[in-house]
Protein backbone atom coordinates (compact mmCIF):
# COMPACT_ATOMS: atom_id res chain seq x y z
CA UNK A 1 0.00 0.00 0.00
CA UNK A 2 1.54 3.47 -1.03
CA UNK A 3 -0.07 6.55 1.02
CA UNK A 4 2.67 8.36 -1.14
CA UNK A 5 0.78 8.32 -4.52
CA UNK A 6 -2.57 8.93 -2.47
CA UNK A 7 -1.17 11.88 -1.02
CA UNK A 8 0.37 13.22 -4.30
CA UNK A 9 -2.61 13.03 -5.95
CA UNK A 10 -4.38 14.89 -3.07
CA UNK A 11 -1.68 17.70 -3.98
CA UNK A 12 -2.66 17.59 -7.80
CA UNK A 13 -6.36 17.84 -7.15
CA UNK A 14 -5.37 21.20 -4.87
CA UNK A 15 -3.10 22.46 -7.92
CA UNK A 16 -5.80 22.12 -10.17
CA UNK A 17 -8.10 23.97 -8.00
CA UNK A 18 -6.72 27.33 -10.14
CA UNK A 19 -9.81 29.59 -8.11
CA UNK A 20 -8.71 28.91 -5.47
CA UNK A 21 -4.87 29.02 -5.63
CA UNK A 22 -4.61 32.48 -7.47
CA UNK A 23 -7.05 34.40 -4.77
CA UNK A 24 -4.98 32.86 -1.66
CA UNK A 25 -1.31 33.63 -3.46
CA UNK A 26 -2.63 36.38 -5.25
CA UNK A 27 -4.45 39.03 -2.25
CA UNK A 28 -1.45 39.38 -0.16
CA UNK A 29 1.21 40.22 -2.62
CA UNK A 30 -1.12 42.72 -3.97
CA UNK A 31 -2.38 44.33 -0.59
CA UNK A 32 1.57 44.44 0.42
CA UNK A 33 2.47 46.35 -2.65
CA UNK A 34 -0.43 48.48 -2.17
CA UNK A 35 0.52 49.61 1.27
CA UNK A 36 3.62 48.39 2.41
CA UNK A 37 5.41 49.79 -0.96
CA UNK A 38 4.34 53.57 -0.44
CA UNK A 39 5.66 53.27 3.31
CA UNK A 40 8.61 51.54 2.54
CA UNK A 41 10.80 54.08 4.45
CA UNK A 42 8.61 54.17 7.75
CA UNK A 43 8.88 52.15 11.01
CA UNK A 44 5.61 50.13 12.50
CA UNK A 45 5.80 48.69 15.42
CA UNK A 46 9.08 49.24 15.84
CA UNK A 47 10.50 47.61 12.68
CA UNK A 48 11.19 48.67 9.37
CA UNK A 49 7.49 49.24 7.61
CA UNK A 50 7.93 46.36 4.92
CA UNK A 51 9.54 43.53 7.14
CA UNK A 52 6.13 44.20 9.36
CA UNK A 53 3.59 44.58 6.67
CA UNK A 54 5.35 41.35 4.90
CA UNK A 55 5.03 39.19 8.13
CA UNK A 56 1.84 40.78 8.07
CA UNK A 57 0.50 39.73 4.72
CA UNK A 58 1.96 35.71 5.51
CA UNK A 59 -0.02 35.49 8.15
CA UNK A 60 -2.53 36.36 6.73
CA UNK A 61 -2.10 34.17 3.24
CA UNK A 62 -0.73 31.26 4.57
CA UNK A 63 -3.25 30.82 7.55
CA UNK A 64 -6.34 30.98 4.70
CA UNK A 65 -4.05 28.35 2.83
CA UNK A 66 -3.36 26.46 5.59
CA UNK A 67 -7.21 26.65 7.17
CA UNK A 68 -8.39 25.72 3.70
CA UNK A 69 -6.30 22.64 3.59
CA UNK A 70 -8.96 21.08 6.30
CA UNK A 71 -11.89 23.04 5.10
CA UNK A 72 -11.99 20.60 1.63
CA UNK A 73 -13.12 18.18 3.89
CA UNK A 74 -16.37 19.36 4.41
CA UNK A 75 -16.59 19.28 0.45
CA UNK A 76 -15.72 15.21 0.42
CA UNK A 77 -17.89 14.61 3.72
CA UNK A 78 -21.32 16.42 1.61
CA UNK A 79 -20.23 13.99 -1.37
CA UNK A 80 -20.24 11.03 0.55
CA UNK A 81 -16.26 10.30 -0.14
CA UNK A 82 -15.32 10.24 3.36
CA UNK A 83 -17.74 7.47 4.34
CA UNK A 84 -16.07 6.13 0.75
CA UNK A 85 -12.48 6.12 2.26
CA UNK A 86 -13.79 4.54 5.63
CA UNK A 87 -14.28 1.53 3.57
CA UNK A 88 -11.12 1.41 2.16
CA UNK A 89 -7.94 0.32 4.40
CA UNK A 90 -6.83 4.51 4.30
CA UNK A 91 -5.37 5.01 7.62
CA UNK A 92 -7.56 8.06 9.04
CA UNK A 93 -3.86 9.92 9.76
CA UNK A 94 -2.90 9.79 6.23
CA UNK A 95 -6.18 11.40 4.83
CA UNK A 96 -5.46 14.72 7.94
CA UNK A 97 -2.29 14.26 6.66
CA UNK A 98 -3.00 14.86 3.40
CA UNK A 99 -4.81 17.57 4.10
CA UNK A 100 -2.46 19.31 5.94
CA UNK A 101 0.37 18.95 3.46
CA UNK A 102 -1.75 20.52 1.15
CA UNK A 103 -2.59 23.70 3.27
CA UNK A 104 1.16 23.75 4.26
CA UNK A 105 2.60 23.78 0.38
CA UNK A 106 0.08 26.35 -0.59
CA UNK A 107 0.85 28.34 2.60
CA UNK A 108 4.49 27.66 1.08
CA UNK A 109 4.26 29.54 -2.11
CA UNK A 110 2.64 32.23 0.21
CA UNK A 111 5.18 32.53 2.28
CA UNK A 112 8.00 32.43 -0.59
CA UNK A 113 6.25 34.94 -2.78
CA UNK A 114 5.84 37.24 0.19
CA UNK A 115 9.58 36.70 0.60
CA UNK A 116 10.33 37.69 -3.23
CA UNK A 117 7.74 40.80 -2.48
CA UNK A 118 9.54 41.86 0.90
CA UNK A 119 12.74 42.02 -0.67
CA UNK A 120 11.84 43.56 -3.76
CA UNK A 121 10.86 46.68 -1.46
CA UNK A 122 14.17 46.25 0.69
CA UNK A 123 13.39 44.11 3.07
CA UNK A 124 17.13 42.77 4.40
CA UNK A 125 17.98 39.85 7.35
CA UNK A 126 21.08 38.01 7.69
CA UNK A 127 20.06 34.49 6.37
CA UNK A 128 19.74 33.10 9.45
CA UNK A 129 16.72 35.05 10.71
CA UNK A 130 14.99 34.46 7.05
CA UNK A 131 15.32 31.00 8.68
CA UNK A 132 14.17 31.27 11.91
CA UNK A 133 11.42 33.46 10.66
CA UNK A 134 10.32 30.64 8.24
CA UNK A 135 10.60 27.91 11.48
CA UNK A 136 8.50 30.05 13.18
CA UNK A 137 5.89 30.93 10.62
CA UNK A 138 5.34 27.83 9.90
CA UNK A 139 5.13 25.98 13.37
CA UNK A 140 2.82 29.45 14.50
CA UNK A 141 0.53 27.80 11.79
CA UNK A 142 0.08 25.03 13.79
CA UNK A 143 -2.98 25.97 15.29
CA UNK A 144 -4.78 27.21 11.92
CA UNK A 145 -4.33 23.84 10.17
CA UNK A 146 -6.35 22.35 13.37
CA UNK A 147 -8.78 24.70 12.65
CA UNK A 148 -9.30 23.97 9.35
CA UNK A 149 -9.72 20.09 10.02
CA UNK A 150 -12.04 21.39 12.57
CA UNK A 151 -14.55 23.80 10.41
CA UNK A 152 -14.36 21.38 7.81
CA UNK A 153 -16.03 18.47 10.36
CA UNK A 154 -18.04 21.55 11.62
CA UNK A 155 -19.25 23.54 8.37
CA UNK A 156 -21.39 22.78 5.03
CA UNK A 157 -19.79 23.34 1.94
CA UNK A 158 -21.95 26.62 1.04
CA UNK A 159 -20.96 28.48 5.06
CA UNK A 160 -17.48 27.59 4.17
CA UNK A 161 -16.48 30.48 1.60
CA UNK A 162 -17.87 33.04 4.19
CA UNK A 163 -16.58 31.46 7.65
CA UNK A 164 -13.08 31.07 5.99
CA UNK A 165 -12.89 34.74 4.67
CA UNK A 166 -14.62 36.34 7.87
CA UNK A 167 -12.48 33.95 10.18
CA UNK A 168 -9.01 34.87 8.53
CA UNK A 169 -9.49 38.68 8.18
CA UNK A 170 -10.70 38.35 11.86
CA UNK A 171 -7.65 37.17 12.79
CA UNK A 172 -5.45 38.59 10.81
CA UNK A 173 -6.84 42.06 11.56
CA UNK A 174 -6.55 41.09 15.80
CA UNK A 175 -3.09 39.68 15.05
CA UNK A 176 -2.84 42.65 13.68
CA UNK A 177 -1.73 41.98 10.06
CA UNK A 178 -2.43 45.18 8.53
CA UNK A 179 -0.82 47.54 11.46
CA UNK A 180 -1.26 46.83 15.55
CA UNK A 181 -4.61 47.59 16.38
CA UNK A 182 -3.70 48.91 19.44
CA UNK A 183 -0.07 49.87 20.64
CA UNK A 184 -0.36 49.49 24.46
CA UNK A 185 -2.47 47.94 27.61
CA UNK A 186 -4.86 45.69 28.23
CA UNK A 187 -6.65 45.27 24.84
CA UNK A 188 -2.94 44.97 23.85
CA UNK A 189 -2.61 42.43 26.22
CA UNK A 190 -5.33 40.83 25.32
CA UNK A 191 -4.13 40.30 21.61
CA UNK A 192 -1.42 38.10 22.50
CA UNK A 193 -3.31 35.72 23.32
CA UNK A 194 -4.55 35.18 19.71
CA UNK A 195 -2.31 33.01 17.67
CA UNK A 196 -2.17 35.38 14.47
CA UNK A 197 -0.73 37.83 16.93
CA UNK A 198 2.20 36.19 16.93
CA UNK A 199 2.28 34.96 13.54
CA UNK A 200 2.54 38.82 12.75
CA UNK A 201 5.27 39.06 15.53
CA UNK A 202 7.27 36.83 14.01
CA UNK A 203 9.28 38.95 11.97
CA UNK A 204 9.74 41.35 14.59
CA UNK A 205 10.76 38.46 17.16
CA UNK A 206 13.78 37.39 14.83
CA UNK A 207 15.25 40.39 14.14
CA UNK A 208 14.72 42.02 17.59
CA UNK A 209 15.55 38.82 19.45
CA UNK A 210 16.12 35.41 19.13
CA UNK A 211 12.69 34.69 18.62
CA UNK A 212 8.90 34.17 20.21
CA UNK A 213 9.00 34.78 24.55
CA UNK A 214 7.78 32.41 26.15
CA UNK A 215 3.86 34.02 26.34
CA UNK A 216 3.90 32.77 22.39
CA UNK A 217 4.92 29.27 22.71
CA UNK A 218 2.29 28.74 25.52
CA UNK A 219 -0.49 30.51 23.33
CA UNK A 220 0.29 28.73 20.72
CA UNK A 221 0.23 25.19 22.36
CA UNK A 222 -3.32 26.19 24.08
CA UNK A 223 -4.58 26.60 21.07
CA UNK A 224 -3.31 23.72 19.23
CA UNK A 225 -4.52 21.85 22.08
CA UNK A 226 -8.07 23.11 22.55
CA UNK A 227 -8.60 23.52 19.14
CA UNK A 228 -7.41 19.77 18.38
CA UNK A 229 -9.62 18.32 21.52
CA UNK A 230 -12.77 19.89 19.81
CA UNK A 231 -11.64 18.72 16.03
CA UNK A 232 -11.39 15.03 17.29
CA UNK A 233 -14.37 15.20 19.10
CA UNK A 234 -16.35 16.83 15.69
CA UNK A 235 -14.89 14.37 13.57
CA UNK A 236 -15.98 11.45 15.77
CA UNK A 237 -19.68 12.52 15.99
CA UNK A 238 -19.25 12.76 12.48
CA UNK A 239 -18.06 9.18 12.14
CA UNK A 240 -19.98 7.84 15.03
CA UNK A 241 -20.96 4.57 13.78
CA UNK A 242 -25.16 5.09 14.79
CA UNK B 1 -32.00 -23.71 3.27
CA UNK B 2 -28.39 -23.07 5.20
CA UNK B 3 -28.66 -22.55 9.10
CA UNK B 4 -25.76 -21.49 10.77
CA UNK B 5 -25.05 -25.29 11.98
CA UNK B 6 -24.25 -26.35 7.94
CA UNK B 7 -22.19 -23.45 7.80
CA UNK B 8 -19.96 -24.10 4.53
CA UNK B 9 -16.59 -24.77 4.71
CA UNK B 10 -15.00 -21.38 4.07
CA UNK B 11 -17.10 -18.69 5.32
CA UNK B 12 -17.44 -15.32 3.68
CA UNK B 13 -19.85 -13.58 5.68
CA UNK B 14 -21.54 -13.74 8.66
CA UNK B 15 -24.18 -12.09 10.15
CA UNK B 16 -25.47 -13.41 13.50
CA UNK B 17 -28.52 -12.10 15.66
CA UNK B 18 -28.23 -8.77 13.85
CA UNK B 19 -30.85 -5.77 15.22
CA UNK B 20 -30.67 -2.30 14.97
CA UNK B 21 -33.03 0.69 15.93
CA UNK B 22 -32.97 4.47 14.97
CA UNK B 23 -35.26 5.71 17.48
CA UNK B 24 -38.61 4.12 17.64
CA UNK B 25 -38.17 2.29 14.60
CA UNK B 26 -36.69 -0.98 13.85
CA UNK B 27 -34.57 -1.11 10.80
CA UNK B 28 -33.12 -4.46 11.41
CA UNK B 29 -34.76 -7.41 13.77
CA UNK B 30 -32.86 -9.90 14.50
CA UNK B 31 -31.06 -11.27 11.13
CA UNK B 32 -29.06 -14.26 9.89
CA UNK B 33 -26.91 -14.42 7.11
CA UNK B 34 -24.18 -16.50 6.27
CA UNK B 35 -22.14 -15.96 3.23
CA UNK B 36 -19.72 -18.93 1.44
CA UNK B 37 -16.87 -17.67 -0.20
CA UNK B 38 -17.17 -17.47 -3.80
CA UNK B 39 -21.22 -17.18 -3.61
CA UNK B 40 -22.98 -13.66 -5.23
CA UNK B 41 -26.13 -13.21 -2.73
CA UNK B 42 -28.74 -10.78 -3.81
CA UNK B 43 -30.32 -8.91 -0.88
CA UNK B 44 -33.76 -8.13 -2.02
CA UNK B 45 -36.27 -6.00 -0.86
CA UNK B 46 -38.21 -3.30 -0.34
CA UNK B 47 -37.54 0.16 0.39
CA UNK B 48 -37.18 0.12 3.98
CA UNK B 49 -36.38 -4.06 4.38
CA UNK B 50 -33.09 -3.13 5.75
CA UNK B 51 -30.51 -3.91 2.88
CA UNK B 52 -28.32 -0.41 3.41
CA UNK B 53 -28.56 -0.88 7.56
CA UNK B 54 -27.69 -4.51 6.77
CA UNK B 55 -24.74 -3.50 4.89
CA UNK B 56 -23.72 -0.57 6.66
CA UNK B 57 -23.63 -2.92 9.59
CA UNK B 58 -21.64 -5.65 7.07
CA UNK B 59 -19.01 -2.99 6.43
CA UNK B 60 -18.82 -1.87 9.95
CA UNK B 61 -20.19 1.41 9.25
CA UNK B 62 -23.07 1.43 11.80
CA UNK B 63 -22.86 -0.60 14.84
CA UNK B 64 -25.42 -3.32 15.23
CA UNK B 65 -27.59 -2.93 18.96
CA UNK B 66 -27.32 -6.52 19.09
CA UNK B 67 -25.51 -9.61 16.86
CA UNK B 68 -22.42 -9.76 15.00
CA UNK B 69 -20.32 -9.77 11.94
CA UNK B 70 -17.50 -11.67 10.71
CA UNK B 71 -15.89 -11.09 7.44
CA UNK B 72 -13.52 -13.81 6.43
CA UNK B 73 -13.76 -15.00 10.06
CA UNK B 74 -12.78 -11.38 11.25
CA UNK B 75 -14.20 -8.13 12.03
CA UNK B 76 -15.32 -5.76 9.40
CA UNK B 77 -12.62 -3.12 10.16
CA UNK B 78 -10.06 -6.06 10.02
CA UNK B 79 -11.23 -6.86 6.80
CA UNK B 80 -11.52 -3.88 5.77
CA UNK B 81 -7.69 -2.52 6.90
CA UNK B 82 -6.69 -5.88 5.10
CA UNK B 83 -8.10 -4.95 1.72
CA UNK B 84 -10.18 -7.98 1.59
CA UNK B 85 -13.28 -5.69 0.65
CA UNK B 86 -14.24 -3.97 -2.18
CA UNK B 87 -17.53 -1.36 -2.14
CA UNK B 88 -20.13 0.78 -3.74
CA UNK B 89 -22.48 2.46 -1.15
CA UNK B 90 -25.56 3.32 -2.10
CA UNK B 91 -24.90 7.19 -2.33
CA UNK B 92 -21.60 9.10 -3.14
CA UNK B 93 -20.10 11.15 -5.04
CA UNK B 94 -16.63 11.40 -6.87
CA UNK B 95 -13.79 13.91 -5.87
CA UNK B 96 -12.91 16.93 -8.20
CA UNK B 97 -10.15 17.89 -10.21
CA UNK B 98 -8.94 14.51 -10.98
CA UNK B 99 -8.91 12.70 -14.31
CA UNK B 100 -11.12 8.61 -14.02
CA UNK B 101 -7.61 7.00 -14.40
CA UNK B 102 -6.09 9.30 -12.07
CA UNK B 103 -8.89 8.57 -9.39
CA UNK B 104 -8.40 4.76 -10.01
CA UNK B 105 -5.16 5.36 -9.97
CA UNK B 106 -5.04 6.86 -6.65
CA UNK B 107 -7.41 4.41 -5.06
CA UNK B 108 -5.62 1.63 -6.45
CA UNK B 109 -2.45 2.77 -4.41
CA UNK B 110 -4.47 2.24 -0.97
CA UNK B 111 -4.39 -1.56 -1.78
CA UNK B 112 -1.89 -4.51 -1.82
CA UNK B 113 -2.38 -6.24 -4.89
CA UNK B 114 -4.75 -4.08 -7.00
CA UNK B 115 -5.79 -4.73 -10.24
CA UNK B 116 -4.46 -3.30 -13.23
CA UNK B 117 -5.61 0.37 -13.80
CA UNK B 118 -5.89 -0.11 -17.87
CA UNK B 119 -7.99 -3.48 -17.00
CA UNK B 120 -10.44 -2.34 -14.78
CA UNK B 121 -10.60 0.98 -17.29
CA UNK B 122 -11.83 -1.81 -19.79
CA UNK B 123 -14.03 -3.95 -17.91
CA UNK B 124 -15.99 -1.03 -16.67
CA UNK B 125 -16.17 0.60 -20.17
CA UNK B 126 -14.44 3.92 -19.59
CA UNK B 127 -11.60 3.84 -21.45
CA UNK B 128 -13.29 6.09 -23.76
CA UNK B 129 -13.33 8.40 -20.84
CA UNK B 130 -10.43 7.71 -18.46
CA UNK B 131 -8.87 11.38 -19.41
CA UNK B 132 -12.42 13.60 -18.83
CA UNK B 133 -12.10 14.91 -14.85
CA UNK B 134 -14.62 13.42 -12.52
CA UNK B 135 -16.90 16.30 -12.10
CA UNK B 136 -17.44 16.16 -15.97
CA UNK B 137 -18.67 12.44 -15.46
CA UNK B 138 -22.83 11.70 -16.17
CA UNK B 139 -24.29 9.96 -13.46
CA UNK B 140 -23.81 6.70 -15.59
CA UNK B 141 -20.40 7.27 -16.16
CA UNK B 142 -20.20 8.31 -12.30
CA UNK B 143 -21.99 5.27 -11.40
CA UNK B 144 -19.54 3.12 -13.82
CA UNK B 145 -16.26 4.78 -11.80
CA UNK B 146 -17.61 4.30 -8.64
CA UNK B 147 -17.77 0.23 -9.68
CA UNK B 148 -14.17 0.48 -11.09
CA UNK B 149 -13.00 1.62 -7.42
CA UNK B 150 -14.96 -0.85 -6.01
CA UNK B 151 -12.89 -3.57 -8.67
CA UNK B 152 -9.77 -1.92 -8.36
CA UNK B 153 -8.79 -2.85 -4.90
CA UNK B 154 -9.05 -6.77 -6.26
CA UNK B 155 -11.32 -7.80 -2.91
CA UNK B 156 -12.13 -10.90 -2.09
CA UNK B 157 -15.63 -9.73 -1.26
CA UNK B 158 -17.39 -7.47 -3.52
CA UNK B 159 -20.45 -5.58 -1.78
CA UNK B 160 -22.20 -3.44 -3.88
CA UNK B 161 -25.59 -1.62 -2.74
CA UNK B 162 -28.25 -0.58 -5.06
CA UNK B 163 -25.46 -0.62 -8.22
CA UNK B 164 -27.37 0.08 -10.95
CA UNK B 165 -30.23 2.67 -10.00
CA UNK B 166 -28.57 5.45 -12.20
CA UNK B 167 -27.73 3.13 -15.01
CA UNK B 168 -29.70 3.34 -18.31
CA UNK B 169 -30.26 -0.56 -19.62
CA UNK B 170 -27.44 -0.98 -22.11
CA UNK B 171 -25.15 0.57 -18.79
CA UNK B 172 -27.43 -1.67 -16.49
CA UNK B 173 -26.16 -5.22 -18.76
CA UNK B 174 -22.41 -4.04 -19.29
CA UNK B 175 -22.41 -3.50 -15.64
CA UNK B 176 -23.71 -7.01 -15.00
CA UNK B 177 -21.32 -8.20 -17.17
CA UNK B 178 -18.67 -7.06 -15.55
CA UNK B 179 -19.71 -7.76 -12.04
CA UNK B 180 -20.38 -12.01 -13.34
CA UNK B 181 -16.71 -11.31 -14.94
CA UNK B 182 -15.32 -10.20 -11.52
CA UNK B 183 -17.40 -13.58 -9.71
CA UNK B 184 -16.15 -16.21 -11.68
CA UNK B 185 -12.83 -15.03 -10.19
CA UNK B 186 -14.42 -17.56 -7.44
CA UNK B 187 -14.85 -13.79 -5.42
CA UNK B 188 -17.56 -13.13 -3.00
CA UNK B 189 -20.59 -11.01 -4.07
CA UNK B 190 -23.58 -9.39 -2.16
CA UNK B 191 -25.73 -6.90 -4.20
CA UNK B 192 -28.48 -5.36 -2.66
CA UNK B 193 -31.24 -4.24 -5.06
CA UNK B 194 -35.11 -4.22 -5.65
CA UNK B 195 -34.87 -5.19 -8.81
CA UNK B 196 -36.10 -8.63 -8.73
CA UNK B 197 -35.05 -9.73 -12.25
CA UNK B 198 -31.62 -8.44 -11.22
CA UNK B 199 -31.48 -10.63 -8.03
CA UNK B 200 -33.10 -13.65 -9.80
CA UNK B 201 -30.60 -13.47 -13.26
CA UNK B 202 -27.63 -12.69 -11.35
CA UNK B 203 -27.21 -14.11 -7.95
CA UNK B 204 -26.64 -17.98 -7.05
CA UNK B 205 -28.62 -17.17 -3.50
CA UNK B 206 -31.62 -14.37 -3.15
CA UNK B 207 -32.08 -13.46 0.27
CA UNK B 208 -35.49 -11.28 0.05
CA UNK B 209 -35.85 -9.05 3.41
CA UNK B 210 -39.12 -7.07 4.54
CA UNK B 211 -39.47 -4.60 7.60
CA UNK B 212 -36.37 -5.49 8.96
CA UNK B 213 -36.39 -9.52 8.32
CA UNK B 214 -34.82 -12.49 6.39
CA UNK B 215 -37.94 -13.59 4.71
CA UNK B 216 -36.42 -16.25 2.41
CA UNK B 217 -32.79 -17.61 2.05
CA UNK B 218 -32.35 -19.43 -1.25
CA UNK B 219 -31.76 -20.03 -4.86
CA UNK B 220 -33.63 -17.55 -7.10
CA UNK B 221 -35.67 -21.03 -8.22
CA UNK B 222 -36.37 -21.91 -4.63
CA UNK B 223 -37.78 -18.95 -3.86
CA UNK B 224 -40.35 -19.01 -6.66
CA UNK B 225 -40.96 -23.03 -5.23
CA UNK B 226 -41.64 -22.04 -1.43
CA UNK B 227 -44.85 -19.45 -3.04
CA UNK B 228 -45.06 -22.44 -5.03
CA UNK B 229 -48.07 -21.26 -7.32
CA UNK B 230 -48.32 -21.44 -10.35
CA UNK B 231 -51.06 -20.58 -12.96
CA UNK B 232 -52.99 -22.99 -15.17
CA UNK B 233 -54.89 -21.12 -17.99
CA UNK B 234 -57.66 -23.22 -19.73
CA UNK B 235 -60.38 -22.49 -22.27
CA UNK B 236 -63.43 -23.96 -20.98
CA UNK B 237 -66.81 -22.61 -21.58
CA UNK B 238 -69.00 -24.95 -19.51
CA UNK B 239 -67.50 -25.86 -15.84
CA UNK B 240 -68.70 -25.05 -12.36
CA UNK B 241 -66.56 -22.73 -10.94
CA UNK B 242 -66.26 -24.46 -7.42
CA UNK B 243 -65.62 -27.49 -9.30
CA UNK B 244 -62.76 -26.77 -10.36
CA UNK B 245 -61.57 -25.37 -7.20
CA UNK B 246 -62.23 -28.72 -5.64
CA UNK B 247 -59.54 -30.39 -7.81
CA UNK B 248 -56.32 -31.68 -6.27
CA UNK B 249 -53.49 -28.75 -5.64
CA UNK B 250 -55.75 -26.03 -6.95
CA UNK B 251 -56.04 -23.21 -4.29
CA UNK B 252 -58.05 -20.61 -6.30
CA UNK B 253 -59.98 -20.38 -9.27
CA UNK B 254 -60.85 -17.41 -11.64
CA UNK B 255 -62.87 -17.09 -15.32
CA UNK B 256 -62.38 -14.44 -17.67
CA UNK B 257 -64.83 -15.04 -20.55
CA UNK B 258 -64.30 -18.73 -21.92
CA UNK B 259 -60.35 -18.99 -20.18
CA UNK B 260 -60.79 -20.79 -16.74
CA UNK B 261 -57.53 -19.55 -14.26
CA UNK B 262 -56.45 -21.98 -11.50
CA UNK B 263 -54.32 -20.85 -9.10
CA UNK B 264 -52.34 -24.00 -7.99
CA UNK B 265 -49.70 -25.26 -4.73
CA UNK B 266 -49.37 -28.21 -7.34
CA UNK B 267 -49.89 -27.91 -10.70
CA UNK B 268 -49.11 -31.34 -11.72
CA UNK B 269 -51.53 -32.90 -10.33
CA UNK B 270 -54.16 -30.08 -10.98
CA UNK B 271 -53.17 -31.10 -14.62
CA UNK B 272 -54.05 -34.34 -14.86
CA UNK B 273 -57.31 -33.98 -12.52
CA UNK B 274 -58.10 -31.02 -14.74
CA UNK B 275 -57.92 -33.07 -18.18
CA UNK B 276 -59.41 -36.02 -16.51
CA UNK B 277 -62.45 -34.25 -15.16
CA UNK B 278 -62.68 -32.03 -18.39
CA UNK B 279 -61.25 -33.59 -21.41
CA UNK B 280 -62.44 -30.67 -23.73
CA UNK B 281 -60.19 -28.31 -22.19
CA UNK B 282 -58.44 -26.72 -24.63
CA UNK B 283 -55.54 -24.07 -25.15
CA UNK B 284 -53.52 -25.50 -21.58
CA UNK B 285 -50.53 -23.36 -20.70
CA UNK B 286 -49.09 -23.03 -17.65
CA UNK B 287 -46.90 -20.32 -16.00
CA UNK B 288 -44.25 -20.27 -13.11
CA UNK B 289 -44.57 -17.80 -10.84
CA UNK B 290 -42.30 -14.45 -11.46
CA UNK B 291 -40.01 -13.54 -8.30
CA UNK B 292 -42.26 -10.60 -8.57
CA UNK B 293 -44.88 -12.85 -7.50
CA UNK B 294 -43.06 -14.93 -4.88
CA UNK B 295 -41.56 -11.32 -3.47
CA UNK B 296 -45.34 -9.83 -3.26
CA UNK B 297 -46.06 -13.29 -1.34
CA UNK B 298 -43.53 -13.64 0.84
CA UNK B 299 -43.47 -10.07 1.95
CA UNK B 300 -47.10 -9.16 2.57
CA UNK B 301 -46.37 -12.53 4.86
CA UNK B 302 -43.25 -11.95 6.09
CA UNK B 303 -44.86 -10.64 9.61
CA UNK B 304 -46.65 -13.54 10.13
CA UNK B 305 -44.65 -15.89 8.24
CA UNK B 306 -43.76 -18.74 10.41
CA UNK B 307 -40.28 -18.72 7.53
CA UNK B 308 -38.26 -16.25 9.03
CA UNK B 309 -34.94 -16.80 7.42
CA UNK B 310 -32.28 -19.15 8.99
CA UNK B 311 -32.36 -19.69 12.68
Amino acid sequence: MSTTVYTRYELLRAARNTRFFTFTLAFPVVMFFLIAAPNRDQQLDGIPFALYYMTGMICWGAMAAVIAGGARIAAERSLGWQRQLRVTPLPVRTYFRAKVLTGYLTAALTIALMYLAGTSVGVRMPAGDWVKLTVLVLIGLIPFAVLGILLGHLLTVDSMGPALGGLTALFALVGGAWGPIVSTGFLRRLTEGVPSYWLVQAGKSVTTGDGWPATAWIVLAVWTLVLGVLAVRVYQRDTART
Amino acid sequence: MRTLDQAPPITGIRLVGLTKSYGAVQAVRGVDISVAAGETVALLGPNGAGKSTTIDMLLGLTRPDEGRVELFGMPPSDAIAAGAVGVMLQTGGLIRDLSVRELITMMAALYAEPLGVDEVLDVTGLGDIADRRTQKLSGGEAQRTRFALALVSNPELLVLDEPTVALDVQSRHDFWAAMRGFAARGKTVVFATHYLEEADAYADRVVLMSLGRVVADGPPTEIKARVGRRLIRATLAEADLADLAGLPGVVAVDRHGQTVELRCTDSDAAVRALLAAYPGARNLEIQGAGLEEAFLELTVNGDRSPERGPR
